[in-house]
């Protein structure tokens, strides 16, 4: 059983059966990671550049012990550090680096379609880590990785994904990948930061209210306010928006059953999610960065095959 | 397809695989099995069950191996990766390694890659059903072999389920 795919540039583009490889390998990679020596040889042959044009912790640190659990080689790009800053452009950079005999480029991007763009120019297999505000397949395939953990199906569940839906990356892969394996979504925040036509296009459900949204899902999805997209101003204030949106103790409490919460980082605490519920016994968020390892290593073991050669 | 044993000529050769095991570790002291993935642990399966039966009281430690990660020739196939459980430590174990057929001898090389990353073995055994000696390309023997076959290098020699649960090792010519 092989992926459909070359290069992992979204999940809009890949199949079911392609997401249900990608899960199944990341379980056996799980085990790997528990195991005395965490690491076995299989891209020992292998060179891969990490290329964040834009900042990351999590993501950058999770594929770069993603690959040397591998037994990869790499190489870290930071632009900010870079030749970018003299000017140099992005195809140029890209084949300054694969001269160098490089055969998987994983990507984060400011601008939508950088990776894709990437792929129709270069011989390289490449690994979206986020495109501005179109898609961050490995995060999507993680939080799904990490709801089947607890739920043991995605099949039927419901999934709400709450914040600043407008300019998430985040939202979008998880809503494609979650309507894929046959799941029910459904979008909550303010009006302005929830696109207009998002219930006709993805076919997901919308609602203002955030406790009538949790009283509704098995999996609360926080995502955070993305201030560095946003170039006017979509709500009055922070305060406010926790006011309204903030995902609270009490919240969860007045609700008949016990949901899941889950965040991708960075929280910022006080806002879109209080502390105590950050870190209470609902939250799987530091799971979810555990499985991130496991989940690229997946996705890097697959797409290996199309190396460079 | 040709067929080398049927059920019953099989279930009497994993009987006297179980025998010859038992005969070697009557006490089962420190001893764990292994079976690789996935015509090994077909195998492994009776014999370990066959042992059990014999040592009722003895609490048989079984585990599956899966060398995918670990394959010297992964870069020309990139494939699914099958289940690891080992539920125990090997540290300081007798590991008994369980194949159904041992060929150029890679796959064992491989599954020793696999075991030195959970821990240090005092010893390693291997057990196969059907050795094709004449084809090893690396230096590894059977210590427990049930039949040698003198085959043709391009020939599959394999142990199948049918679809009524019945074993049988069969031999497919290439083409």
């Amino acid at each position: 059983m092989q992926l459909s795919t070359k290069h992992l540039l979204g999940i809009k583009d890949i199949t079911t059966a392609d997401i249900s490889l990608i899960l199944s390998t990341a379980q056996q990679f799980k085990e790997v990671l528990q195991r005395p020596v965490k690491k076995v040889p299989s891209l020992r042959e292998v060179t891969i550049v990490n290329l964040f044009y834009e900042n990351s912790t999590r993501t950058r640190m999770s594929f770069e012990l993603a690959e040397k659990r591998l037994s990869a080689d790499t190489i870290n790009f930071t632009a900010s550090a870079s030749s970018v800053k003299k000017g140099e452009t992005l195809l140029d950079t890209v084949n300054n680096i694969l001269s160098m005999k490089v055969d998987m480029v994983v990507m984060r991007h400011s601008a939508s379609g950088a990776p894709h763009f990437l792929a129709k120019h270069i011989p390289a297999a490449i690994i979206n880590a986020g495109d501005g505000i179109n898609e961050h397949p490995t995060q999507a395939l993680l939080d799904a990785f990490s709801i089947k953990e607890k739920l043991q199906t995605l099949e039927g569940k419901k999934i709400l994904l709450v914040g600043d839906i407008m300019h998430s990356r985040v939202a979008l892969s998880n809503i494609y990948l979650l309507k894929k394996m046959g799941a029910e979504l459904m979008v909550a925040g303010p009006p302005t930061l929830i696109p207009k036509y998002i219930a006709e296009a993805l076919q997901v459900k919308v609602e203002y209210n955030l406790k009538k949204a949790l009283e509704w899902c098995d999996v609360a999805n926080v995502l955070r306010i993305q201030l560095e997209r946003q170039n006017q101003v979509l709500f009055s204030s922070l305060r406010e928006y926790n006011l309204a949106y903030g995902v609270t103790k009490k919240l969860l409490d007045g609700l008949k059953k016990e949901i899941l919460i889950m965040h991708p980082g960075p929280i910022n605490r006080g806002v879109e999610i209080d502390s105590d519920v950050a870190d209470g016994h609902q939250s799987i968020i530091l799971q979810q960065v555990e499985n991130g390892v496991a989940v690229r290593m997946a996705v890097l073991y697959l797409l290996s095959g199309s190396k460079n050669s | 397809m040709k067929e080398i044993l049927n059920h019953t000529d099989l279930q009497i050769q994993i009987a006297s695989l179980a025998n010859a095991l038992l005969k070697k570790h009557p006490q089962l002291d420190d001893v764990v099995f292994v079976g690789i993935q996935q015509g090994g642990v077909v195998l492994a399966d009776d014999i370990v069950a066959a042992i059990q039966l014999k040592q009722p009281d003895k609490k048989v430690q079984y585990g599956q191996l899966d060398i995918t990660f670990y394959r010297d020739d992964i870069r020309k196939e990139i494939l699914a990766p099958d289940t690891m459980h080992l539920p125990f430590s090997i540290e300081n174990k007798n590991v008994v390694l369980i194949d159904d057929v041992l060929f150029t001898g890679r796959t064992i090389k491989a599954a020793l890659d696999v075991l030195l990353d959970y821990g240090r073995p005092a010893k390693v055994e291997l057990c196969v059903l059907v050795d094709r000696k004449e084809h090893r390309q690396f230096p590894i023997q059977a210590d427990f072999s049930a039949i040698e076959m003198a085959t043709d290098k391009s020939d599959k020699v394999k142990l199948i389920k049918d679809s009524d649960n019945n074993k049988h090792v069969v031999l497919m010519p290439k083409g």
